[in-house]
């Protein structure tokens, strides 16, 4: 449990105000200078140390990609992106860190871009933001106008930009790479990696992309020291997250809560229960819809950590935890968000642009009870066979959920699902085959 | 050279390779849709996956920049099921038109599943379906069958250089579409053609027409304008059906204009297939031996000087040559030409009249300056490797006359002659740029050197370039545009009468009516006022040269006769007979050899290859016009108007093409107010 004086968001349900003044007396802005005197070497060895990693679902160490940026500036200016395009289903938690937190993240940028040698800043808010882009706007203003940044931001001689760019409504312009097209004005599809944006991104000029909350939380780190930051959560796993609990709970909330709490104690405690009772959960997606969910029994001890979820084969992503509980139809969850799946999809690779189709299609189906056996083994052929073909890691998160629904609830699809009318038995006759798919390795 | 390890073999590459490219030095093949040589990287097809040692995921070898000491596996089970699920993806949306689609035996997913795919098919959903496009009268749509690789995307943007094709759409609803509707501006857009992997894009006028296996194919040289673009033609029987481009690195790279390739059509309509002789002003079919009779009887009632004779745009060399040993020996006249305007030519030197720099050297330049030449129209091929120079290299490219859209960024300096005197005497704006550049080129057109003022233009700017270093032995910026196929074969034989008084001797006489007897060598595109003289022609058409003819004698298309064509770079080419031509026509030479023995005068030759062996001599023993070392230049003003020109009507082969008709409607009606609707 997180103990109050270790909270970095103090003003996560806006019970102190958003405005400048208000956040300065929450002690944002309290020495910037101080920080920006430091060298950069030191700023990114001080957010090494903390192991803070990226909020935005990979979970990348922030200071190794921090790193990434070239020590010198060559001839292209370096660029800082902000990645507030959360459209991640199940994750809001950026959203009232742009409307109550604003300061934090600004001042982050302006720490992070001294960090990276980048003069301008663009934070790129999907369009569906509009009144949060709006309170963003306006407390970057007002710190204009206190000059905290632009011109010799806070006296420590970096000048400082900060432009907001607003999305249209395209979860792939989530994606690092997309992102940057999607900012240069063109169709917002993803990029091929190599050549990464560190080494050439928006304009070809060498871009850190990060997310909202790993940039708010820098400043804290930098003014309460790397050690405290690690001494929260578990070894490489530190610090803080802001989890949002939605779903099947009586009090759906945002919390910030240590990494590594237990996810029982999570849902009891702040989200107020399952509906009907801790007996009633069918199963909980950890981290936003693009991750494998977990079933009852996974869910009574599994600790809220990068690490302990890879293990169960989930992961924590953006920690929108979405929580389902028996009165739901499973498959009926898992059709929609492969649904979801296939209506963002870009187009630009195989992959994904037919096999997300095929999958929501199949998915359907098979809720309606309208599916064969064999379906299921082609369904999960399909996940793998779009799994890691892809430009990005839109295949991930599209096969992801289905294969946490036939890794853990195989019975209820079984259920549902007929008989193929001309084969009755379950046999397989090889010569129908391909050879190498009777290897149960390859398949 | 850095090294990589492919399927256990050690391969040396060089630095830049993608390992797709490495992978081909090596010997394995990789199967892939979106990757093309000339265009920029997408992938995004996915069928090019690698296995790459220390990577859990397989690669995309078309993007993959190889590096030094990289392990790399094609022939795994890995690879084999990687590439059969992104088959699989490939056909779960795709028609099963097979039967009805035109790609049908060249089609690259056809090959491809064959080796790389699946045997059965487990998709059991309904296949999404799209709507017919619009691209114009050239290119068919049915782009339910398209699997986005977007290569005819990348081609309109990046060679063809006009931003029509674009990808609408998100996740399975992309579609590839021009959005509004219209016809495809380019003269290069029929190359989606050949770029389209499946039969998404096929060739609307040889819809259904006949499968690839069935067709034989023929190498020869195109003639719609001088560039001699490498061609294969495909035959059915006698019938030529398409014409397909040919690898020429130097000259053509893979692409032809589309006039290239769709002309091929009026080869079988307004044909002439027998000799006819005029009476009582009406054309009467005859033999050959009534009109070779007729033919002899009328050059004998004239003298020498008064018979001349004109080569005409599509003429091949032995034409050329033996109709020059025929005038020279059987009528005893020196009075040919193979100019059809007043356009100024200077024989001294064969630099003189040809593209010196050489389409290839248009890449390496620094400057390059087009005077009174529309290259876009002009020579089609040569306005792509302008644009390739210009994307590759920025290069700086300037206008002297009014010039539209070229597909590059060119800026207009002057519209008459006082800018060139400007630039020769160093006072212009850009004569900093030309001293200061390395490698320029001057492209000279026909509408520069028209008339009176050809012979300063030329003249006083080659000796600009001379003074100025620009002519020397590693780069020659001197480059005249010509427009017909057989304008350079025509000059290096010596069809031109010009005496030291004027350039233009010919077209003097001409006027003067000096002339009885005009025998016309296909030339169709040449006004004069026929008044009482003989009219002899001898072409494959019958447009405006056999409207005023009084013998008109048939001969063979370009397609129907094995010719030397000599391109405006002066590189000789090799045209090969495809089919035969119709009816009781003729090769030209053999014509000439005819009358010739009908006349009792010999030729020196009889057949192809004793023609051949002459003609090379003549070319290598040729002695130039010495008259013209010094020459005078006296300054004239007048401004330099660009001819327009009729683009799909410029030859008579083209006249009589219906596809080449329907083009020039939809141009039209594009540039009216209301666009081309569905033609």
């Amino acid at each position: 449990m997180l103990k109050d004086e270790d909270r970095i968001f103090k003003n996560l349900y806006n019970d102190l105000g958003w405005e400048i003044d208000c956040a300065i007396r929450r002690e944002d802005w309290s020495n910037t200078k101080n920080i920006l005197s430091k060298s950069r070497d030191s700023i990114i060895k001080e957010i090494k140390e903390s192991e803070l990693r990226g909020r935005g679902g990979a979970g990348f160490p922030t200071g190794l990609k921090l790193s990434f940026a070239p020590k010198e500036v060559g001839s292209r200016p370096h660029y800082l992106v902000i990645n507030a395009d959360e459209s991640e289903p199940g994750t809001c938690k950026d959203r009232d860190i742009l409307r109550f937190e604003p300061q934090k993240l600004i001042e982050g940028c302006l720490i992070a871009s001294y960090a990276v040698n980048a003069h301008t800043c663009y934070i790129y808010i999907r369009g569906e933001y509009f009144r949060e882009g709006e309170r963003l706007q306006a407390a970057i203003d007002q710190a204009y106008k206190k000059n905290f940044i632009g011109k010799n931001a806070c006296d420590s001689g970096w000048d400082f930009d900060i432009y907001i760019h607003y999305g249209a409504g395209a979860y792939i312009c989530g994606e690092e790479t997309a992102l940057l097209e999607s900012l240069e004005g063109k169709k917002g599809q993803p990029r091929l990696k190599p050549p990464f944006p560190a080494l050439v991104g928006l304009y070809g000029c060498p871009t850190i992309v990060n997310n909202v909350e790993t940039i708010s939380v820098i400043p804290t780190i930098l003014r309460r020291g790397a050690k405290w930051f690690s001494s929260l959560g578990k070894p490489k796993n530190t610090g803080t997250k802001i989890f949002c609990i939605s779903g099947n709970v009586n009090n759906p909330c945002n919390v910030e809560e240590e990494m590594g709490v237990p996810l029982k104690d999570l849902i009891e405690k702040h989200a107020g229960g399952v509906v009907g009772g801790w007996k009633n959960l069918q199963a909980i997606i950890p981290g936003g819809s693009s991750m494998p969910m977990l079933p009852k029994n996974i869910c009574e001890t599994i600790t809220m950590d990068f690490d302990s979820l890879i293990k169960v084969k989930s992961g924590l992503g953006t920690a929108g935890i979405v929580v389902i509980n028996k009165d739901q139809d499973i498959i009926k969850c898992i059709a929609r968000i492969a649904r979801f799946y296939k209506h963002e999809s870009c187009g630009q690779c195989t992959p994904c642009r037919e096999g997300c189709g095929w999958m929501w299609r199949m998915l359907e189906r098979m809720g309606n009870g309208d599916a064969t056996y064999k379906e299921i083994d082609l369904l999960h052929d399909v996940t793998k066979q779009i799994e890691g073909h892809t430009i990005c890691a839109f295949g991930e998160g599209a096969s992801w959920p289905v294969q946490g629904l036939l890794r853990h609830f195989k019975q209820e699809i079984e259920k549902r699902c007929t008989e193929e009318p001309l084969i009755k038995k379950k046999t397989n006759i090889p010569y129908l085959i391909d050879q190498h798919l009777l290897e149960k390795d390859n398949a | 050279m850095p090294k990589i390890i492919i399927n256990n073999k050690e391969i040396e590459f060089e630095d830049g390779m993608t390992v797709l490219q490495a992978c081909e030095l090596a010997g394995a093949e990789i199967p892939r849709f979106c990757y093309h040589e000339r265009l920029s990287i997408a992938g995004n097809c996915r069928m090019c996956l690698v296995e790459m040692e220390k990577s859990a995921k397989p690669i995309a070898s078309c993007a993959m920049p190889a590096a030094d000491g990289m392990i790399i596996k094609t022939n795994t089970a890995f690879v084999e099921k990687t590439r059969k699920g992104v088959m699989e993806f490939l056909l779960a949306n795709h028609p099963l038109d097979c039967p009805v689609c035109d790609q049908g035996g060249e089609c690259d997913l056809q090959d491809q599943s064959l080796f790389y795919g699946l045997d059965n098919s487990r998709f059991k959903e309904n296949k999404r379906q799209v709507n017919e496009k619009y691209m114009g009268p050239l290119i068919k749509t049915q782009m339910t069958r398209c699997i986005h690789c977007t290569r005819c995307i990348r081609f309109a943007t990046e060679v063809a250089g006009i931003d029509e094709l674009g990808a609408i759409g998100r996740g399975e609803d992309m579609e590839i579409t021009t959005y509004l509707e219209k016809s495809m501006e380019s003269e290069l857009s029929a190359n989606v053609i050949d770029l389209c992997p499946v039969g998404a894009l096929t060739s609307k006028p040889y819809a259904f027409e006949a499968r690839p296996w069935e067709l034989k194919k023929t190498e020869s040289i195109d003639v719609m304008d001088a560039v001699g673009s490498n061609i294969r033609v495909d035959t059915y029987g006698w019938e030529v059906k398409r014409i397909l481009p040919r690898i020429n690195e130097d000259i053509n790279e893979e692409w032809i204009s589309n006039k290239t390739r769709y002309a091929c059509d009026g080869l079988m309509k307004q044909r002439l297939d027998s000799p006819y002789i005029r009476e009582n002003g009406k054309l009467i079919k005859t033999s050959w031996e009534k009109a070779y009779k007729t033919l002899i009887n009328k050059i004998k009632t004239f003298k020498p000087e008064e018979v001349a004779g004109l080569v005409g745009d599509l003429a091949d060399l032995e034409m050329i040559y033996s109709f020059k040993c025929f005038f020279e020996t059987c009528v005893g006249s020196k009075n040919y030409e193979c100019r059809q305007d007043k356009i100024y030519i200077n024989p001294h030197e064969r630099m003189n009249y040809i593209f010196n720099t050489t389409i290839n050297g248009i890449e390496e330049s620094d400057l390059i300056i087009l005077i009174g030449t529309n290259p876009r129209m002009e020579a089609t091929i040569l306005n792509a490797r302008i644009r390739k120079a210009y994307i590759k290299n920025n290069v700086p490219i300037y206008s002297i006359g009014e010039l539209n859209d070229l597909t590059y960024p060119h800026k207009n300096i002057g519209n008459d002659t006082l800018t060139i005197r400007d630039i020769i005497e160093g006072k212009h704006e850009i004569s900093q740029t030309i001293q200061k550049s390395k490698k320029p080129i001057f492209i000279f057109g026909e509408s520069s050197l028209m008339g009176d003022v050809g012979q300063y233009v030329f003249e006083s700017l080659k000796n600009f370039l001379k003074k100025n270093n620009f002519i020397r032995n590693d780069w020659n910026a001197l480059n005249i545009l010509s427009q017909q196929a057989s304008r350079v074969g025509a000059i290096d034989l010596g069809m031109y009468s010009i005496n030291q008084n004027s350039n233009f001797s010919f077209f003097d006489k001409l006027n003067n009516n000096d002339f009885k007897l005009i025998y016309l060598l296909g030339v169709d595109n040449f006004n004069f006022d026929k008044k009482d003289k003989f009219i002899v022609y001898q072409g494959t058409h019958g447009d405006k040269g056999a409207e005023i003819a009084d013998i008109i004698l048939p001969g063979a298309a370009y397609t129907e006769k094995n010719g030397l064509f000599i391109n405006l770079e002066g590189k000789m080419q090799n045209a090969y007979k495809a089919s035969y031509p119709p009816g009781e026509s003729k090769e030209d030479w053999e014509i000439f050899v005819n009358i010739a023995k009908l006349m009792k005068k010999n030729l020196n030759f009889e057949n192809l290859s004793d023609l051949r062996k002459e003609m090379n001599n003549f070319l290598e023993e040729k002695n130039l016009n010495n008259f013209y070392k010094n020459i005078k230049n006296n300054f004239v003003e007048k401004n330099i108007i660009i001819n327009p020109l009729d683009y799909y009507y410029t030859n008579p082969i083209a006249r009589s093409s219906k596809t080449m008709n329907d083009c020039r409607e939809a141009a039209r009606l594009k540039s009216s107010t209301n666009g081309d609707k569905k033609i």
